[in-house]
C-alpha cells in the first residue's frame, strides 16, 4: 500500500514556518531601515533601538515568569520593540521609550492573552500611547542633521521637497521610516520568502494614490505623490504594520479591504486632519474593526450559499 | 426590630457599600461620572460627596413613601425625587462652593440619572425601612467617594505630577498627559478594578475546586498544567495512547499485507 493512504488524524497538510522563524525573517527586513536610521541620525539611534527592545523583551520576560509560561523566546518582543524604536524620533528621553516598550507589552499584548490575541498592533498602540502623553517629545525631530519639519510637514506647509532625499532617507523624521529604499528592500525580503503578500500594501498604497489624486489639489504630479508615499512612515506601516498577522483580517477579500480602508483613513488624516501625518492612527482604526471585517467577508463554506441556503 | 439589631444592619449596609458591594470597582455603576470627572482627586471626592448626599436623602425619602408610591409608576416618582435633591444640591454648591460647581459643570445635573441612585431607590430603598435605606445610601456613596478619590489620585499623580493639587513630583518630571485625558480614565478604572478583584480573590479561602469555578480557569484545558481539575475535559495522557493506536494500526496493515 502507498504512504499516502495511512490513516492519522489531521491536520494532514502541515506548514514548515514557525513562529520563530516569521519574527526572524521580519527583524531581518528591519534591519535596512534600523540600519539607516543609525547611519542618519548618529548613535543615539542606536541606543533608543536597544533601550524599546530590552524593555519589551524585559517586560515579556517578567511576564511570563509571572505566568509560568515562557513565552519570551518565540522572538515576537524583540519584533514589537523594534518596530517601536523605529517609530519613535530619535532625541526621544531614554525612559519613555522604555515606557513605551513596557505598555506595548504588558498592556496591549500580555494583558489580553500574549501573542495572537492583542486586537491592536503593539507597537503602534505604544506609539499613539506616546503622542498622546508626550506631543512635544514625540514630534521633536531636531538633530544634528536636520533642523526639525518633516517632509510632511513641509508639504503641508505649503513647503517645496527634495524628492530624491526622502526616497533615499536624507531627511528629519522617526528614526526607521525616512528611508523609502531601505524599507523597500526589507519588504521585498518579507514578500520573496512569502512572509507576507502584496494583498494589504498593495490596496493600501494604491487607494492612498487614488486618494491623494483625487483631494490631494494637486491632480497627477508625480513628484507629489512619491513625496507622500515616501514620507510619513507610509511604507513603514504598508508593509511591516499593517501585514502583521495577529491584527490583520484572515480573509482574503477582507486583507483587500482592510487595506483600502487603510488608504482611505490615512489619505483623510493626511489631508483633512491637523497633523501632517496619519499612518499609525489609520492602522489602529483599522487594527480595531478587524472584527467587523471578518464578518463581513466570511467565506461560505464549500458546497453552500446561493439562494436556496439563505432561506 | 429590636435596636441592636438595627444597628447591625446599618454597620452591616456601611462596609457593603464601601467594599463588598462597591458601585464602582464591583457593581460597575455610575461610569459615565467615574471615567469623566476623575481628572483630579479633590473633582473625584466633590463628585463622590455631593453623589452622596443625594443618594442618601433620596433613599430615606424614597423609603419613607415606599407604601404610598404606586408600583406601577415608581420609577417616574423615584426621578422626581431625585431631581429635587439634585436641584437644591446644586444651587447650594452654587452659592458656597462656586469652583467645585463650574469644575464638575455638566456632570451635577447628570446625577439624576445616575444608575447608583436609581439601582439603589430600586433594588434597596423601595422594599426596607427607612434607617437601613440611610445607611444603604451612605455606604455606597462613600464606597462611590472612595473609589472616584483614588481614581482621581492616579489620574492626577500620573498625568499632573499633583496631589491634591499640591506639587509632588520634582520638577523634572514629565506629566504623562494621556493620564488626564480620556483613555486614562479607562486604564485606572480597569487597574485599579483588577487590583481589587486580586486583593479579594487572594484574601478569599476557596477549595481546592472552587477556584477552577470563577475567573482563574482559562477553559484552555489543553495547556492547562493542573492534571487533577474535576472539570478537565482534554486528558493528556489520550495522546500517547492515540499514537500508539495509529502505530498498531499500522502494522496491522502490513501483516494484512
Amino acid at each position: 500500500m502507498s504512504d499516502l493512504l495511512k490513516v492519522s488524524s489531521n491536520p494532514h497538510i502541515r506548514s514548515k514556518s514557525t513562529t520563530v522563524g516569521i519574527m526572524a525573517a521580519v527583524i531581518v527586513a528591519l534591519l535596512p531601515a534600523a540600519g539607516f536610521g543609525i547611519y542618519n541620525f548618529g548613535l543615539r539611534a542606536l541606543l533608543v533601538i536597544l533601550v524599546t527592545i530590552a524593555s519589551t523583551v524585559l517586560t515579556e520576560f517578567l511576564f511570563g515568569l509571572y505566568k509560568k509560561k515562557l513565552t519570551v523566546i518565540d522572538l515576537s518582543a524583540v519584533v514589537t520593540g523594534l518596530l517601536l524604536a523605529l517609530n519613535l524620533p530619535v532625541n526621544i528621553p531614554l525612559w519613555m521609550a522604555a515606557l513605551g516598550g513596557v505598555f506595548a507589552i504588558l498592556v496591549v499584548k500580555m494583558l489580553f492573552g500574549g501573542l495572537g490575541q492583542n486586537f491592536m498592533n503593539p507597537a503602534l498602540a505604544a506609539r499613539c500611547f506616546l503622542l498622546i502623553s508626550f506631543p512635544l517629545q514625540m514630534t521633536d525631530f531636531a538633530c544634528d542633521a536636520y533642523s526639525g519639519a518633516t517632509p510632511l510637514a513641509i508639504i503641508k506647509a505649503g513647503g517645496g521637497v527634495d524628492v530624491t532625499d526622502m526616497i533615499l532617507g536624507n531627511t528629519a523624521g522617526t528614526i526607521g521610516e525616512t528611508s523609502m529604499i531601505a524599507l523597500v528592500a526589507g519588504a521585498c525580503f518579507l514578500l520573496l520568502t512569502g512572509v507576507i503578500d502584496l494583498r494589504i500594501p498593495g490596496s493600501y498604497i494604491v487607494t492612498f494614490i487614488v486618494f491623494i489624486v483625487l483631494f490631494g489639489g494637486r491632480g497627477f504630479d508625480p513628484s507629489y505623490i512619491s513625496a507622500q508615499l515616501a514620507g510619513g512612515g507610509l511604507m513603514l506601516g504598508a508593509f511591516f504594520m499593517a501585514t502583521d498577522y495577529v491584527t490583520r483580517p484572515i480573509t482574503i477579500k477582507g486583507q483587500y479591504l482592510f487595506g483600502v480602508f487603510l488608504g482611505l483613513m490615512t489619505g483623510i488624516f493626511r489631508l483633512f486632519g491637523p497633523s501632517a501625518e496619519g499612518v499609525s492612527y489609520a492602522i489602529i482604526l483599522g487594527n480595531l474593526l478587524v472584527p467587523l471585517i471578518e464578518k463581513v467577508t466570511r467565506p461560505v463554506a464549500f458546497g453552500k450559499g446561493g439562494r436556496r441556503y439563505e432561506k | 426590630m429590636s435596636k441592636k439589631s438595627s444597628f447591625s444592619t446599618a454597620g452591616e449596609r456601611l462596609t457593603n457599600g464601601l467594599l463588598k458591594e462597591n458601585p464602582t470597582f464591583v457593581l460597575m455603576l455610575g461610569m459615565c461620572p467615574t471615567l469623566a470627572v476623575t481628572t483630579s482627586a479633590i473633582n473625584g471626592l466633590g463628585m463622590g460627596l455631593t453623589t452622596t448626599v443625594v443618594l442618601m436623602l433620596s433613599n430615606l425619602i424614597i423609603s419613607l413613601l415606599r407604601g404610598i408610591i404606586p408600583n406601577r409608576v415608581r420609577i417616574p416618582a423615584f426621578i422626581v425625587i431625585i431631581a429635587s435633591f439634585v436641584t437644591a444640591v446644586q444651587l447650594l454648591l452654587e452659592a458656597y462652593i462656586p469652583s467645585l460647581n463650574e469644575a464638575l459643570g455638566m456632570y451635577i445635573p447628570l446625577i439624576v440619572v445616575n444608575c447608583i441612585i436609581l439601582g439603589r431607590a430600586e433594588s434597596y430603598a423601595y422594599s426596607n425601612p427607612p434607617i437601613p435605606s440611610l445607611f444603604d445610601g451612605i455606604g455606597m456613596g462613600l464606597g462611590f467617594s472612595f473609589a472616584l478619590t483614588c481614581i482621581g489620585a492616579v489620574r492626577e499623580f500620573l498625568g499632573a505630577g499633583t496631589f491634591f493639587d499640591y506639587p509632588i513630583m520634582p520638577d523634572s518630571y514629565t506629566p504623562i498627559t494621556i493620564f488626564i485625558l480620556a483613555p486614562g480614565a479607562f486604564f485606572v478604572l480597569a487597574a485599579l478594578t483588577a487590583f481589587q478583584n486580586y486583593l479579594k480573590e487572594s484574601r478569599e479561602k476557596v477549595g481546592k475546586e472552587a477556584r477552577h469555578i470563577g475567573s482563574g480557569c482559562s477553559e484552555d484545558c489543553m495547556n492547562c498544567s493542573d492534571k487533577g481539575c474535576s472539570k478537565r475535559f482534554y486528558d493528556t495522557t489520550a495522546v500517547n495512547q492515540g499514537k500508539n493506536d495509529e502505530l498498531e494500526f499500522i502494522d496491522m496493515e502490513k501483516g494484512d499485507r
